[in-house]
């Protein structure tokens, strides 16, 4: 090219530090969600341990708050959110036939923002106590009168900056599917997977911004002495669970429709079968989307909203068992009359079909609001939420590794302990929550950090505890998998499971950095598969062989991360007392959060100066690649 | 994809859309106002939820607020989403010394809103309506404050587009950039609109 910009294009460490490359991205929400998941299993662990017999003093009552609230924080915002980052990041652009995402820097930004708000969060257990409030935080429990110290600080500011990561993720989301789809890559034609993450990123457009003006307000009333959730100043703490809430339902399907998504590739892959009723899913997955807004309060029925207000959302939230039975009997039809392969992959997917129905039923029972005050905050409800989002999302998550990790990493994970995975974790899950249901039945409350003998709680819960230490197992030997397989050689072909339907499994596993050399005519739904069925090994191309343009990499997404870090920091011990030496000076003065602040915001400053030129991938070196894979 | 792909020297008619990165550029960021509506329509919320809880002794709306200052802060307001709209179609029309004026005339009556809403909450704080008095003070300040941040932001962010013209001139990279900036001034615009009404005008006679 006459103009090839000189890019430093670096290697190691400072590769992955300056990435903006999706699929690095990808791998590196791979790595901090599966550290997040450690984190957030070891504690759930310790809450089983705890509860493994009535009257255990295993930890202390405060210690048991702490490990609730950050089990729940933890699994919700720092492990499944990103590994579904993950999966999306590493897999959308190739089903659509891009060559990057809309914003590569944002994707860097949301990213290292996600991972400074999670990082900032755990802090907490170092700096004199977890938040402790509960993953809802509600009010006045969390304001200052009941929660002194730094715990809920923590919690509202990590979480503020990880949400910051999560919402540019769904915009840049959001443009790359609506403006880089490969010709011929209709709406109507693109993978269930990337529907589903087109739905969910605008899930999150429209949910997030409600939860960063909630905890603003917390924050406010918290470290500003704000009044919005202080009753004794005309606050309003029903204020709190309603923005909450309005944030925290969509959330939920947020979690849940990538795993929908994943579930309908890799059953239509496994089944070497068209998914059934395509376009009755689409419809589903957007009904759902839309739905999941409207039913936030049925997470306060007993709050005395009155009965018409409980009547409407009891209503709108059995509403939604409508679309999702849809997309059940669509599995089940995709399965039926197809040749099913019982690869790991599709095992996880297969639990996934009878574990989410059983946690929609106990859904629609709750949605059922005279009833839900018998429920309400006992462990039916705990056995209720893990159904939906371990025995849904997390088993997806599996099917979903396992089905691309191949196309992530070049290996394909090994079958043997694959499946050993597979089964102790799907029986230590249904070992753990399906005695929960009878426990709530039987009147055992959520959230408390022990129980009296003789009530009929002791067997149950030490089944419970049981099955949480074989889950724990089932993650271990998916580690050992991860390890052992990472020492085989790189030599996945680009079409593994050999039944690929979708534009990914037409590349090289993995993915060149620029990930189509040309990029590919789409001729229908299951393109790739749709080539195959006429006889051809690779798409059509849409364009001639040429040098491509890709964006430079960039230290600034991580250096403004650091700067709302330190910011963070320094709001929290603003108030604190520290005499009157330098330190109260820095803090007191909020100098601290400011200079956190304008590290930020001279990062966006100098984005906005310095233009990225980019580089240029030649077609000497492209063919190169093709050569050696040929 | 780069500044340089207009070979002949002349830009497109709509130069904000001439690439594919100043269409993902406009289509990402009206998304993201739409985060931003959800944003200031969470603010409304809690503002009208919490607006008659004045508590004893403390100043209610109709004691504290001014309708000719607002008045004139909109009034203010709206003439700079004009002279944003005369900043477009000079870019548009390719003139960037047209364009660079009116882009400054918008700076300045930027300015001019934010000094009057400084002036404003001083005299409202004097008055014993400060952020920590009620809870109507704490989500009044939250909503209007909120709004102000944005506008302050506009005016550092257009103030940089502005230098970056005239170190850059008008391409196909920084045109986009004015066109977002655009959209934004009208969408802090619109928000105000809502606040004069809501906020004002409703505490005014409510």
């Amino acid at each position: 090219m006459a103009h090839a910009h000189k890019v430093k294009r670096y290697s190691g460490l400072m590769d992955w530090l300056t990435t903006v490359d999706h699929k690095k991205i990808g791998i590196l929400y791979l790595i901090a969600g599966g550290f997040f998941f450690l984190v957030g299993g070891l504690e759930a662990l310790l809450i089983r341990i705890q509860l493994w017999k009535p009257l255990n003093d295993f930890v202390a009552a405060h210690t048991y708050n702490e490990l609730l609230t950050m089990h729940g924080t933890t699994m919700i915002f720092l492990a499944a959110m990103p590994i579904i980052f993950a999966l999306m990041n590493a897999i959308v652009p190739l089903q659509i036939g891009a060559r990057d995402v809309a914003f590569p820097f944002v994707n860097a930004i949301g990213f290292w923002t996600f991972f400074a708000g999670g990082v900032l969060l755990n802090v907490s257990w170092f700096a004199g106590g977890a938040p402790d409030a509960g993953w809802t935080s509600y009010a006045p429990l969390a304001t200052n009168t009941f929660s002194g110290g730094h715990g809920v600080d923590y919690y509202v500011i990590g979480l503020q900056i990880a949400g910051i990561g999560t919402l540019v993720g769904g915009i840049n989301f959001l443009a790359t599917i609506i403006n880089m789809r490969a010709p011929g890559m209709s709406f109507m034609r693109m993978p269930m997977f990337t529907w589903t993450a087109f739905i969910t990123s605008a899930l999150i457009l429209f949910a997030f911004p409600a939860l960063t003006v909630g905890l603003v307000a917390m924050m406010f009333d918290r470290l500003f002495g704000g009044n919005f959730f202080e009753p004794t100043n005309g606050g309003n703490a029903v204020l709190w669970e309603h923005i909450f809430w309005i944030f925290g339902h969509p959330e939920v399907y947020i979690l849940i429709l990538p795993a929908f998504g994943v579930i309908s590739e890799v059953i239509s892959t496994f089944s070497r079968k068209r998914l059934f009723g395509y376009s009755s899913m689409v419809f589903a997955t957007v009904l759902i989307g839309f739905l999941g807004f409207m039913v936030w309060a049925h997470h306060m029925f007993t709050t005395g909203l009155g009965p018409v207000a409980n009547a409407l959302f009891s209503i709108a939230t059995m509403l939604i068992a409508v679309p999702t039975g849809i997309k059940i009997f669509n599995w089940l039809f995709t399965m039926w009359g197809g040749s099913i392969k019982f690869t790991t992959a599709n095992l996880f997917a297969i639990g996934f079909v009878p574990t989410f129905v059983m946690g929609g039923v106990t859904g629609v029972m709750l949605a059922a609001a005279p009833a839900d005050f018998q429920y309400h905050d006992s462990y039916f409800v705990v056995a209720h939420f893990h159904y939906v989002i371990v025995g849904g999302l997390i088993l997806g998550l599996f099917s979903g590794l396992y089905y691309w990790w191949p196309k992530m990493f070049g290996r394909v994970l090994h079958e043997g302990l694959g499946k050993l995975c597979f089964w102790t974790f799907f029986i230590g899950f249904h070992l753990t929550f399906f005695v929960q249901h009878f426990l709530g039945l039987m009147g055992m409350p959520r959230r408390v950090w022990t129980y009296l003998d003789g009530q009929g709680f002791n067997n149950l819960n030490m089944i419970s505890t049981v099955g949480a230490f074989l889950m724990g197992v089932g993650t271990i030997v998916f580690l050992l998998n991860v390890v052992i397989t990472s020492f085989k050689p790189r030599n996945a072909t680009n079409d593994p499971w050999e039944d690929g339907r979708t534009l990914e499994w037409s590349i090289p596993s993995p993915a060149p950095e620029y990930n189509f050399a040309q990029t590919p005519l789409v001729r229908g739904y299951d393109a790739f598969w749709k080539e195959k069925m006429e006889g051809k090994k690779e798409m059509l191309p849409a364009e001639p062989l040429g040098s491509i343009h890709m964006p430079s990499p960039s230290i600034l997404p991580l250096i403004m991360a650091v700067g709302l870090f330190i910011s963070g920091l320094g709001f929290m011990y603003g108030k604190g007392d520290y005499g009157d030496g330098f330190k109260a000076f820095l803090f007191n003065n909020h100098i601290v959060a400011i200079i956190g602040l304008a590290i930020t915001l001279a990062c966006m400053f100098l984005r906005s100066v310095i233009d990225d030129h980019g580089f240029h991938i030649e077609p000497d070196e492209i063919t190169g690649d093709k050569g050696v894979k040929a | 994809m780069s500044a340089h792909s207009h070979v002949d020297g002349k830009l497109p008619h709509e130069p904000e859309k001439a690439t594919l990165e100043g269409r993902n550029k406009v289509l990402g960021f009206w998304l993201f106002l739409g985060a931003e509506t959800v944003l200031f329509g969470t603010l409304f919320s809690a503002f009208l939820a919490l607006r008659h809880q004045v508590g004893d002794g403390n100043p209610s709306s109709q004691e504290l607020f001014e309708l000719s200052t607002t008045a004139w802060a909109t009034f203010i307001l709206l003439t700079s989403s004009l002279t944003s709209v005369f900043a477009i179609q000079a870019m548009h029309t390719n003139k960037v010394k047209s364009m660079i004026i009116w882009l400054v005339v918008t700076v300045l009556l930027g300015l001019g809103f934010l000094a009057l809403e400084v002036v404003e909450f001083a005299t409202y704080v004097d008055e014993g309506h400060k952020f920590s008095t009620s809870a109507f003070s704490s989500s009044f300040y939250t909503l209007v404050g909120f709004h102000g941040a944005h506008v302050l932001f506009g005016v550092l962010w257009i103030s940089i587009l502005i230098a970056q013209i005239f170190k850059k001139g008008l391409t196909v990279v920084t045109a986009p950039k004015i066109y977002v900036a655009g959209i934004y001034w009208h969408f802090i615009d619109v928000v105000w609109v809502f606040i004069f009404t809501v906020v004002y005008l409703m505490g005014k006679v409510g």
